[in-house]
């Protein structure tokens, strides 16, 4: 991971749109009034869903909406990896996980795509569509190499069907995210070899629970 | 109390402490870097790491673990020698070899640590990490590569100064101490995160590359850019004075010291009166010590009684002001006065101008009315005290005066004498419902016309609400010069029938001014012969007719009493400029010219004459108890008027002639007042 740094260019202002402010302020309501500095990290991502990034302008004004020092918001919003401090492609911010599984499965390979493509990784590229980032574990490892593209993960990947996604992205459209080879989340390929007694799922196998485990006896 | 074994030996302790502190009391020195005694526990270093049974068998961080009854606590085991190489060898991955530059070098917490517990030799080849540098302003230079992120800047700058300036962005390797967007620190104590810092990452910026810390001569001196007499050491090579650092004081400084106190002392090499100056033809002349004297002494002699008067300053020691009040006594003359600003105090039992509840006792008070005060500029530390007691939640402060930030919560009554004649009803029911009720009134509020109505309403009020009770004394006076105590201490003020320092600078009151280090009153109206002892060409230098070169206070022994009523005794750590002599010394020798030879050849004889006379000076380091004193009799009842409380320091970076010529205090003062655009704006 390199140094975070906020970006060179910022915005003028920033301004909370009508939707973020609800939820930013449903956000606040859930903590006490003196501790609303609670409320940072959602409001952060709200900011960021806003966006697309978080500006310098925008850690200010959260600082003045949660009664917080900048510098406070600064020190969360470089913290976390998924706050992103430049601008990001307005079609697709492609994360590669490159961790040990993906990486054994095929990730560079992925990135290779991604650099073809799109040029330097945390560069946005030259037409200001698309960012692409290496990342650490999304926790898709049975599905790797895997993606996070904007808010999905695109599992199963090779180099076509990585470069196919890109095109659809750039050409306007929303590829389905999910297993590239048409498994359900992480079943085994060709559909799943167990807990396949329909019976478990038609509510037939379901008994009332008299005691759990463990703990006191349930007497209503 | 609970007992724990401190490597086999017994030791109690108060329920509550930690390992690291019973391990301290038992006599083992605890290596640490991020712990602070004044400061919240972060447990970041790990360099405290201890062995502890009961437990997992592993070592543990003894700063942040709380210490229990029937503990084994081992200090010196090979797991806990061997733990501390390891950390000593992690914080040294990433730390430059660079100590023979580094300004921390030789006083260096990791210096001297990685010595004692450290290994012998690095296993590391790679590439050390760099940082940026970062500014933080005038006081603090930054070289972050050094820093070991222990945080205690953050911690400081959030808890003790209330300014949470100072933060840690970004996150493992990349981890850096920064400002917001490299903004100066916006705090008058900025200058302590130097002091905290364990290594060099954090120096001071006006003493940058300026000496090595064996090269300095060092001595136990009070400060006197505040009227709290700060315990500081004074740090000497040769004849120039290198720095100021703060001493430990619990009941005035504990261990801050603010930054004017700090960084003024550049202002001691220039702009200074080195040679004795006559005015002849409209032009200062250098002169010799026996003309200038000579010429003072025929003015003096040839002047009626009651047209001569001296002006004390408010930098000055007890014994130079002592000398002067017994000489212009002794000339006839009752022109004598501490009190530039033209203050009200001075009069009545001594009780009525001390802070009389003690900078340290103010933290038991439960509400807290601060009258024309601002005590963020006027004593920096005191408003850190009440910023911690006001942390407890058990401290309630009102303010009536000028709307400013003090870095903690309270409520704005009113600006003047208007709210004080009638005050709200909410602020007087805080004060009444207190079992501990205090009043802060600094020196601002008890000048002018209006000084000693203000300074009787607010006795009356005190009286009203209790702030005055048995074992309780609330009512505090908030001086912001170091020489006030001690000129009201021993009377020096106008004799019967003599006129004060404000009626002596108007046009025709006198024939001769003597300005005894007096810069901070506008004599230019008068016409009369002005004879200026002090140390600096600054306000008071500029009008006169004859300049008598003195010692600053770090050139001179001298007793000073804090606003508490503490007298407290500073050390010489230098001698005085060029020709310059100590204040008392030259008026001894004016003296003898004017035929009223005083009785004192020595700074010893002066002091017992001193002791003798005003008993209060006779005991160093002392604060009297609380008293009980009759404080609805204070001032003169009278109408309030209409005026807005202002602080007495409407510069604190310029406040005395020392400031006054130092570059650094200019520099912070210029951002006071016009602060740097930030770069996004």
């Amino acid at each position: 991971m390199s140094v975070r740094r906020l970006a060179k260019e910022q915005p003028a202002s920033f301004a909370f749109s009508k939707a973020t402010k609800a939820k930013a302020d449903w956000w606040i309501a859930k903590y006490p009034a003196e501790r609303k500095a609670s409320a940072v990290i959602p409001i952060l991502w709200l900011v960021q869903k806003q966006e697309g990034w978080v500006s310098e302008p925008a850690i200010r004004a959260i600082g003045e909406l949660l009664a917080m020092p900048y510098i406070r918001v600064l020190e969360v919003a470089t913290f976390y990896t998924m706050f992103m401090l430049e601008p990001v492609g307005s079609a697709a911010l492609i994360q590669v996980c490159g961790t040990t599984p993906c990486m054994l499965r095929g990730a560079n390979e992925l990135m290779a795509v991604c650099k073809s493509r799109i040029g330097p990784k945390q560069t946005l590229s030259a037409d200001g569509r698309f960012t692409w980032e290496e990342v650490e574990c999304l926790g898709a490892c049975a599905n790797a190499p895997m993606a996070m593209i904007n808010d999905y993960y695109f599992e199963d990947l090779t180099p076509e069907n990585m470069a196919q996604i890109i095109d659809d992205f750039a050409a306007g459209k929303t590829p389905k995210p999910g297993s590239r080879v048409g498994r359900t989340s992480s079943e085994p390929e060709g559909g799943a070899l167990t807990l396949t007694d329909p019976k478990l799922y038609d509510g037939s196998a379901a008994k009332p629970i008299r005691k759990l485990p463990n703990s006191e006896p349930v007497t209503a | 109390m609970p007992v724990a074994k401190v490597n086999g030996v017994e030791t109690e302790f108060e329920p509550g402490m930690t390992v690291l502190q019973v391990a301290e009391k038992a006599g083992h020195e605890i290596p640490r870097f991020c712990y602070h005694e004044r400061l919240s526990i972060a447990g970041n270093c790990r360099m405290c790491l201890v062995e502890v049974k009961p437990g997992p068998p592993k070592p543990q961080a003894s700063c942040a673990l709380p210490a229990a009854e029937g503990q084994e606590i081992f200090t010196d085991t090979p797991m806990v020698k061997k733990a501390r190489e390891g950390v000593m060898e992690f914080l040294l991955i990433n730390h430059p070899l660079d100590c023979p530059i580094c300004d921390q070098g030789g006083e260096c917490d990791l210096q001297d640590q990685a010595m004692a517990y450290g290994r012998d030799g690095s296993r590391y080849a790679e590439n050390k990490r760099a940082v940026e540098e970062k500014n933080m302003g005038p006081t603090v230079k930054t070289f972050m590569t050094r820093c070991i992120q222990c945080t205690r800047c953050v911690r400081f700058i959030t808890e003790v100064a209330g300014v949470p300036d100072i933060g840690m962005i970004s996150r493992g390797e990349s981890a850096e101490i920064t400002t917001y967007l490299e903004k100066n620190i916006d705090s008058e104590l900025s200058g302590n995160v130097n002091d905290l810092c364990p290594v060099g990452a954090l120096t001071h910026r006006p003493w940058q590359y300026h000496y090595r810390p064996w090269e300095l001569r060092k001595t136990e001196s009070i400060d006197v850019m505040d009227a709290l007499g700060s315990n500081v050491r004074v740090d000497a090579r040769g004849a120039e004075v290198m720095r100021v650092l703060p001493r430990v004081h619990e009941g005035i400084n504990e261990e801050w010291l603010s930054d004017i106190s700090r960084y003024a002392v550049d202002g001691l090499q220039r702009q200074r009166l080195d040679r004795p100056y006559v005015r002849e033809n409209g032009k200062l002349r250098a002169a010799s010590w026996e003309e200038a004297l000579g010429v003072v002494a025929a003015k003096l002699t040839a002047a009626k009684p009651e047209k001569i008067g001296v002006i004390a300053g408010d930098l000055q020691d007890a014994e130079s002001m002592k000398a002067a009040l017994d000489l212009f006594r002794a000339l006839g003359s009752a022109n004598t006065d501490c009190r530039q600003d033209g203050s009200a105090l001075g009069h009545g039992p001594r009780e009525g101008w001390l802070f009389n509840s003690g900078l340290q006792g103010i933290e038991n008070a439960d509400a807290v009315l601060i009258v024309g005060a601002n005590p963020r500029t006027e004593a920096p530390l005191l408003n850190a005290r009440l910023r911690k007691a006001w942390l407890t939640g058990e401290m309630e402060v009102g303010v009536i005066g000028e709307q400013v930030n003090l870095t903690f919560t309270h409520s704005w009554l009113g600006a003047g004498s208007k709210t004080l004649a009638k005050l709200p009803k909410a602020a007087m029911e805080f004060l009444t419902k207190a079992e501990r009720p205090a009043i802060i009134v600094g020196s601002g509020a008890l000048t002018g016309e209006t000084g000693p109505a203000v300074l009787n309403a607010l006795g009356a009020l005190a009286k009203k609400v209790g702030v005055v009770a048995d074992g309780w004394n609330g009512f505090n006076v908030l001086h912001s010069a170091a020489s006030r105590v001690g000129g009201l201490d021993m009377g020096f003020v106008p004799g019967e029938g003599g006129l004060s320092a404000v009626e002596m600078a108007k046009k025709g009151a006198l024939d001769v001014l003597f300005l005894l280090g007096a810069d901070e009153i506008d004599a230019s109206a008068s016409k009369a012969f002005k004879v200026y002892l002090g140390s600096h060409g600054d306000r008071g230098a500029h009008g006169a007719d004859v300049i008598l070169p003195g010692a600053a206070y770090t050139e001179k022994p001298g007793l000073y009493v804090n606003t508490e009523g503490r007298v407290q005794m500073a050390e010489r750590a230098v001698f005085p400029k060029g020709q310059a002599k100590e204040d008392w010394a030259i008026l001894r020798a004016l003296s003898a010219l004017v035929g009223q030879t005083l009785p004192y050849d020595t700074i010893d004889a002066l002091r017992s004459k001193l002791m003798a006379d005003h008993p209060t000076f006779g005991r160093i380091d002392y604060r009297p108890p609380a008293a009980s004193f009759d404080v609805a009799s204070l001032g003169k009842k009278g109408d309030l008027g209409d005026t807005a409380f202002q602080s007495a320091v409407r510069d604190p970076y310029l406040n005395n002639p020392i400031a006054r010529a130092s570059v650094t205090m200019a520099e912070l003062s210029a951002l006071r007042t016009a602060p740097v655009a930030m770069a996004a704006e």
